[in-house]
């Protein structure tokens, strides 16, 4: 019997997600003197690192579609995306004031820079690039990459005044297995019963995760499962659908909502893909560093930001979801002036049409407001996947 | 009208050059890589007989012969984003228009794929297209971002290990040749005779007049070391000519060289950050030079490597790590505070006016963070900057009446700024201490 309501839920993961003061990571770090917050930025980040140190790792995901950015757009030409101006207008608007260090993992170039630019404006505040190597032997980029695992440990030591020892990193990772294997519930639960568990829900929930320490997170995601399970939603007559290339930066909660009106159920996606960006569970035992390091080289997510060495396997990460979630067709939706996004979608394309998957492509804005042509589109997407699938 | 100008004996060296490099890929015997400017291994790819092609030099000529427009056109027909860089979608539409090499000859399909993933996100992206046209082997060295101003040992480790266990062993696999490390020696000793004469030229523009600008000249004068002729004889006696022609020049106290013969009086000294226009390269060079405006220093001559910031040059004795420290070194692959450092630095030593930004649509590597790092470099020397934007081989982005007014208005505010008496104080004890 669940004890809270979807409702609920919802309703606090929406306080969340539209709360840009981060009230929740404010009040979690002024619970007890010393506590500390990490902020980082997509794709990925070994979360765990950051728990194991005793600090809260919290993602930065741009101001959304409501911030109205004021000093951003000084910092930022016209042709370059949203998220780095949004983010910055949180950094000097005062919102990130309270957060202890900023991590920048290597996606594209606008990231990196805006390492420099934090390296420039916040001098007093801890800022790491984080590396990840694009070879994946572990004699090669495992190497290089346990020693940039070892360091950033090395710079969390510091900045909490204490060792991190190897039995709270197990712990970290096992706190994370446990959030990863609930995300990926609700991830399989919505793809089994898609009108019990709506695409936005789904996300103000992935995003809850992005503020919410691991655990907290975790509780909620089972809570949210035991409340959808317990009420009754009608079924529609939606096609299914996977979303993808909006790993950085992120569509406006009513362009999530208007695909689900407009006829597609979004059955998988690639929103705040650290969440579930390592796919097995990692072991709890032995050298944490060295296990997530082959977690990372051997068994994580694809994505643009990443080298495929192999040719062969470029896209097989999608096609693979495809295939499982039943997917009958593909809304590439790529952040406008995203290279990593951009620049990959048509080798992913391709693959999708020598396979004769419908797709559509679309771009957005984190603060994109006209709802219409995207419901025109996915809507017709949906009508001509119900007219010309096999019936 | 234009004036039909004398080639120097350095110019008809350079073209010479490019010509024969231009014959021998596209002659059928040889073996082919293509491969990038910056993180640029020629030294290494002679050791195996393979000619280099570099897609963006390619680009770069199509721009300049105004045909990049339809390449870009006919890429986006395909399906790339119009967002996104304009030398990867000239580079795909020349393919799609028969790649034919700025020789006129059919280019060949390259026999390999050397992703030196160095200081631009784009190219890891750019050869996994290329890879799926060419379908051809594919070797990545992945250069980590010096993000913190300094390489670390670690990552000089990471590109050593990926070059004796990644790309040296394609390379010898491609080219059916073992790889001998004396004759790398040999080349990247040549590669430090040439770079001490490129040194020199870049520090000659200290002088007053300059005898060369260091933007649109140094995008020739920097040809031969950022492309397929580090290494070689050639590349020496290229700049041998070229450092006696501006030795020539001090002399005879002649002022920069333009497309136009000798610039009449240097009004204007700046130093410029980010690449040039390509479409539109003369129009946008004549807006300085009829102004007065010589470039002293630009960030664009660093992009295939920096020679004059820190001291690199190839190191015969230690041939990998040096290829390593190279890589780690180029402009783009620096952090923000180094190339503020760097650009404010040029603005003092060289005795600039000031600092120009052109900010190119297609660059994010480049152009996210200009902002900043103008306020920054005002900060510190105490001159006024200007920012303009336009892109590299895109002429739907070059406006030239928004360009021109931009460059006006920028050379009225240093007349202002000097009849104010001077323009502040500048700051260099703040700024990053050097090896």
């Amino acid at each position: 019997m669940a004890t809270k309501s979807v409702k609920q839920i919802v309703d606090f993961c929406q306080e969340i997600y539209a709360d840009l003061d981060f009230t929740r990571a404010r009040q979690w770090k002024e619970a007890e003197p010393g506590r500390k917050v990490i902020g980082y930025m997509p794709v990925y980040v070994p979360r765990e690192i950051i728990h194991a140190a005793g600090m809260l790792p919290l993602g930065i995901l741009g101001g959304g579609a409501d911030m109205e950015v004021i000093h951003g757009d000084a910092y930022y030409q016209s042709y370059i995306c949203r998220i780095p101006r949004s983010t910055i207008d949180l950094a000097i608007t005062g919102k990130l004031d309270f957060v202890d260090g900023m991590l920048f993992p290597s996606i594209c170039d606008v990231i990196r820079n805006l390492t420099g630019i934090w390296q420039l404006m916040f001098k007093e505040k801890y800022v790491r690039y984080f590396d990840t190597p694009q070879n994946f032997r572990d004699e090669i980029g495992g190497r290089f990459y346990a020693h940039e695992l070892g360091e950033l440990r090395a710079d969390l030591e510091e900045l909490a005044g204490r060792k991190i020892s190897d039995a709270q990193l197990n712990r970290s990772i096992a706190v994370y297995n446990e959030n990863r294997e609930w995300v990926n519930r609700v991830y399989d639960y919505r793809s089994a019963t898609p009108w019990k568990a709506p695409a936005f829900e789904v996300y103000l929930l992935m995003r809850a995760g992005m503020v919410l320490p691991p655990e907290e997170h975790s509780a909620l995601l089972r809570d949210y499962l035991a409340a959808a399970e317990a009420e009754d939603r009608p079924l529609r007559d939606n096609c299914r659908v996977v979303m993808t290339g909006s790993f950085c930066e992120q569509p406006p909660l009513n362009l999530i909502k208007s695909i689900e009106l407009a006829g597609c159920y979004i059955v998988d996606d690639d929103f705040m893909l650290v969440n579930r960006w390592l796919l097995e569970e990692v072991p709890t035992d032995g050298d944490p560093l060295a296990n997530l390091c082959r977690a990372f080289l051997h068994h994580s997510a694809e994505t643009a930001a990443k080298y495929e060495a192999d040719m062969e396997k470029k896209g097989s990460y999608l096609l693979g979801l495809i295939e499982k979630r039943g997917a009958e067709g593909v809304i590439f939706a790529a952040p406008s002036f995203c290279d990593p996004a951009l620049l990959d979608q048509p080798m992913i394309v391709r693959r999708v049409a020598e396979r004769n998957i419908p797709y559509i492509t679309m771009q957005y804005a984190e603060n994109s407001g006209q709802m219409q042509p995207i419901r025109e589109q996915a809507g017709t997407f949906a009508d001509s996947i119900k007219l010309w699938s096999a019936s | 009208m234009s004036q039909d100008v004398v080639k120097s004996p350095s110019q008809l060296k350079q073209k010479e050059m490019i010509r024969r490099n231009y014959d021998k890929i596209t002659s059928g015997e040889v073996k082919v890589s293509s491969t990038f400017v910056p993180g640029n291994l020629n030294e290494l790819l002679m050791c195996f007989d393979i000619a280099n092609n570099l897609p963006e030099i390619n680009a770069i000529q199509n721009g300049m012969r105004k045909k990049s427009g339809e390449m870009i056109v006919e890429a986006e027909r395909s399906g790339h984003s119009e967002d996104v860089c304009t030398y990867v979608k000239a580079d795909i539409g020349m393919m799609a228009r028969g790649n034919i090499a700025p020789n006129g000859k059919p280019m060949p399909d390259p026999d390999l794929l050397l992703l030196s993933y160095t200081g631009c996100f784009t190219f890891m992206k750019w050869f996994e297209l290329l890879r799926e046209e060419y379908r051809c082997p594919t070797v990545m060295l992945h250069v980590p971002y010096a993000a913190d101003g300094r390489p670390t040992q670690n990552m000089r480790d990471y590109i050593v290990k990926q070059l004796k266990e990644e790309v040296i062993p394609t390379l010898e696999q491609v080219s059916g040749i073992k790889f001998d490390i004396d004759r790398l020696r040999e080349y990247l000793r040549k590669s430090a005779r040439a770079e001490d004469d490129l040194v020199w030229m870049l520090e000659q523009a200290k002088r007053k007049p300059s005898p060369i600008d260091c933007y649109f000249g140094g995008v020739y004068y920097m040809g031969p070391i950022f492309t397929a002729f580090r290494g070689t004889d050639d590349a020496i006696e290229y700049y041998r000519l070229l450092r006696a022609e501006i030795e020539q020049r001090i002399e005879q106290g002649l002022g920069a060289m333009t497309p136009e013969g000798d610039m009449p009086e240097e009004k204007y000294r700046l130093v410029v950050e980010g690449p040039p226009n390509w479409t539109s390269f003369r129009d946008f060079w004549k807006m300085f030079y009829e102004e007065g405006a010589v470039v002293v220093a630009s960030s664009y001559t660093k992009v295939g490597g920096v020679y004059d910031y820190d001291g690199f040059r190839h190191d015969p004795e230690h041939p990998l790590e040096s290829l390593a420290d190279y890589c780690l070194g180029v402009y783009t692959n620096r952090n923000l505070p180094t190339r503020v450092d760097m650009l404010a630095r040029n603005v003092i030593e060289y005795e600039a006016d000031g600092l120009l930004i052109n900010s190119i649509k297609s660059c994010n590597s480049f152009s996210a963070g200009q902002l900043v790092m103008m306020r920054e470099v005002e900060k510190l020397t105490g001159k006024p900057a200007a920012f303009i934007e336009t892109d590299l081989v895109d002429p739907r982005y070059f406006s030239a009446a928004n360009v021109k007014n931009r460059l006006e208005s920028y050379f009225q505010m240093i007349d202002q700024k000097r009849r104010a008496g001077g323009s502040g104080p500048a700051a260099p004890a703040t700024m990053n201490k050097r090896s």
